[in-house]
């Protein structure tokens, strides 16, 4: 009686653990997505400061993008902000000191809004940024309302400027453009190369030397990630540099080589694996009416073997938008639009990678960096769903 | 012109582009190797690194590797084993099943440095172990969960359904059918899965840079809750962040040279369990 239940115990054990990656999953998108969406109720402005200017002045609210411009001193005048025709000045927060002596600002900062108020009276066309602590009864002016920041601004905007002050900006469209951009080049590279392998070891290779071949390309994919990163920081960044004759050689170039023969392992297993699935009696067929074998791999097995090499693509692309390290170390990380392979770009993982030991936890950067993350899950999940239903509806 | 002399050139070029690619691997693996050898001694694999990680040995990073690899897989092994069971022995066809082996699928496509994220808003901070080898090994386990399920799946499969019958005509339970009959007879298969997802934990970097890997630490870890150097992080740092990148040079390609090896000797291992099974 006790064995049996003994026994029933065991099985509910496993069942649990069967459950296992169900549940990570499920964990995944809640840890994901809990700082990632929380990310879109956040404010550009650093954390416990305000944005004020004079109470005569009509501006009642300003977007992230045109503060972080107000304050790069992209504009000379109200009117260009939607304002009015006054010119526009601004006090840095931290030239306060070179307006009022110590005993004036107080040796806890505590008179700064009784100096804010007293410059604003003078200065009626200014603009600052004032602790919001120091927003007490001493204090005259308006509070400028920023809006928070929103879904497309972020994928719009092309400026990635996380750690800035007052005013960071959180555009992805950079790393996007260079993800994207790395890993279409290391795709156009690594498939010909692929599929000809495959070709060959599936169709033209004697199966004696197959043997070796097989777990040689398995080794390709063995090798972590870090050390392509580093083989591609001592060797292919150097002749980039050279053959191009350009200043640094960390580019997407660099990260599209490093990427292409990271796929090559995938691709070549998933399209040796299609081409092997190809009945032979269709090749058989090709053979007796007379095609020679290249016309038959050509003309019969590819097109029959095509859901497979697409499927072997479609996760080479995935295998390449996922990879952290190697392209961390190769591409030069600058997040800027890119217009040539020949340009550092940034991709969304290495941007992770880079900057979430420095973002402050909780923060706005880091919530911003799990959106990110956010992104990369729901991509790598597309693919996966993608690959499954073709490969259930092939079946 | 001929098509056989067509498929002639196809063909050389075809075998051209092979072994471009094996020459790509070999070119990669003896770089390391040829740079790697030079610096590679008893005191290198031995030693703590000095002088800002310009001198001495990498030996608190190997220890921590190990430590994230046992870790790892005293998480990951049995809970993948224990699932792939279920999965194939117990689960009938149907929708969990699917459900269950899509889920698997889509973990294993999910790229490392997520794992990364999770790992730590879960296991650093919800649960406050801290930057930890506990934190890693949770983190690597998840990641590698995929790996042993599939292997152990496919050893069991390979089994032939009539072992299980004699066991049930016997008038053995199912529960001891697996235990005693199913399970030894997948073992060597089951351990391959092991093996080759020790390799993947060595290698991996982006799950543990904010898990579990220490930039530098010249001591060996106290308990499960220290943070540890780890062998792939300490090449990135080698390689991009120490304080004079070109006097390490020969440290990582040492570094770059003991990873590989591990890599490798995984892999042959593997391959070894799977080919005197065969």
């Amino acid at each position: 009686m006790i064995k049996k239940y003994f026994e029933k115990l065991q099985i509910a054990l496993l069942a649990i653990s069967s459950m296992i990656t169900t549940v990570t999953i499920f964990l995944i998108v809640v840890f994901l997505f809990s700082y990632g969406i929380k990310f879109f109720t956040n404010s550009s402005i650093e954390k416990g400061y305000d944005i004020v200017v004079h109470e005569s002045n009509p501006i009642q609210k300003l977007s992230p993008v045109i503060l972080q411009q107000i304050f790069d001193q992209e504009y000379t005048f109200w009117h260009e902000v939607g304002g009015n025709q006054d010119s526009l000045e601004i006090l840095h927060f931290e030239d306060l000191p070179n307006y009022y002596t110590e005993e004036q600002i107080g040796a806890e900062f505590e008179l700064v809004g009784a100096c804010i108020t007293d410059y604003l009276s003078k200065h009626p066309n200014a603009i600052t940024i004032i602790p919001s602590i120091n927003i007490d009864s001493s204090f005259k002016g308006k509070i400028v309302e920023v809006a928070s920041i929103k879904f497309t601004d972020v994928f719009t905007t092309q400026k990635w400027f996380p750690t800035s002050k007052p005013i960071a900006l959180f555009g992805i469209l950079p790393m996007i453009i260079g993800t994207l951009l790395v890993s279409f080049g290391a795709i156009v590279l690594a498939l010909p190369f692929g599929i000809a392998c495959a070709i060959y070891m599936a169709e033209i290779m004697k199966s004696r030397w197959r043997k070796y071949l097989k777990p040689t390309i398995e080794l390709l994919a063995g090798i972590p990630s870090v050390v392509y990163g580093f083989f591609g920081l001592v060797v292919i960044v150097p002749i980039i540099k050279n053959v191009f004759q350009l200043e640094v050689g960390e580019t997407a170039l660099a990260g599209s080589i490093i990427l292409a023969i990271m796929a090559l392992p995938t691709i070549i297993t998933i399209t040796e694996d299609a081409i092997q699935n190809v009945p032979n009696s269709v090749r058989e067929a090709s053979l007796s009416l007379g095609a020679s074998k290249w016309q038959t791999i050509l003309y019969v097995v590819l097109p029959f073997a095509k859901n497979g090499i697409i499927t072997a693509t479609v996760l080479g692309i995935g295998r390449a938008i996922g990879e952290t390290m190697a392209v961390l170390m190769v591409t030069g990380n600058s997040a800027i639009i890119p217009n040539s392979f020949l340009q550092p770009v940034r991709t969304i993982p290495a941007t992770i990678a880079a900057e979430l030991g420095e973002a402050p936890f909780g923060g706005t950067h880091f919530q911003a960096l799990f959106t990110l993350g956010c992104i990369l899950f729901l991509f790598s999940m597309g693919i996966n769903l993608y690959v499954n239903y073709t490969s259930r509806s092939k079946n | 012109m001929n098509k056989y002399i067509i498929e002639k050139i196809v063909f050389w070029v075809f075998r051209l582009m092979t072994l471009l690619v094996v020459g790509i691997l070999v070119w990669i693996l003896g770089f390391i190797a040829y740079h790697g050898i030079q610096v590679l001694s008893w005191d290198f694999l031995t030693k703590m690194p000095e002088e800002g990680m310009t001198k001495g040995g990498i030996f608190p990073a190997i220890v921590g590797t190990v430590c994230l690899m046992v870790g790892s897989m005293i998480f990951a092994f049995p809970t993948g084993v224990m699932s792939a069971i279920y999965l194939n022995e117990f689960l009938g066809e149907g929708k969990i099943k699917s459900l269950i082996n899509l889920m698997t699928d889509n973990l294993a496509g999910i790229p490392s440095i997520v794992f990364g994220l999770f790992g730590m808003a879960l296991f650093v901070n919800k649960l406050h172990f801290g930057d930890s080898i506990i934190a890693g090994s949770l983190t690597l386990g998840l990641l590698v969960l995929p790996i042993i399920i599939r292997t152990t799946e496919t050893a069991l499969k390979s089994i032939d359904d009539t072992y299980r019958h004699a066991s049930y005509a016997l008038g053995a339970s199912k529960l001891y059918t697996i235990k005693n009959v199913v399970l030894p007879m997948a073992m060597p298969n089951v351990i391959t899965g092991l093996i080759l997802g020790m390799g993947r934990v060595s290698g991996e970097t982006a799950p543990i840079l904010f898990t579990a890997a220490a930039y530098f630490l010249p001591q060996l870890p106290d308990s499960i809750y220290d943070q540890v150097m780890a062998l792939p992080y300490h090449l990135y740092v080698l390689a991009t962040s120490g304080t004079d990148i070109e006097t390490a040079r020969p440290m990582a390609y040492g570094t770059a040279l003991v990873l590989i090896l591990f890599v490798l000797f995984c892999n042959l291992a593997a391959n070894f369990i799977r080919s005197i099974k065969n």
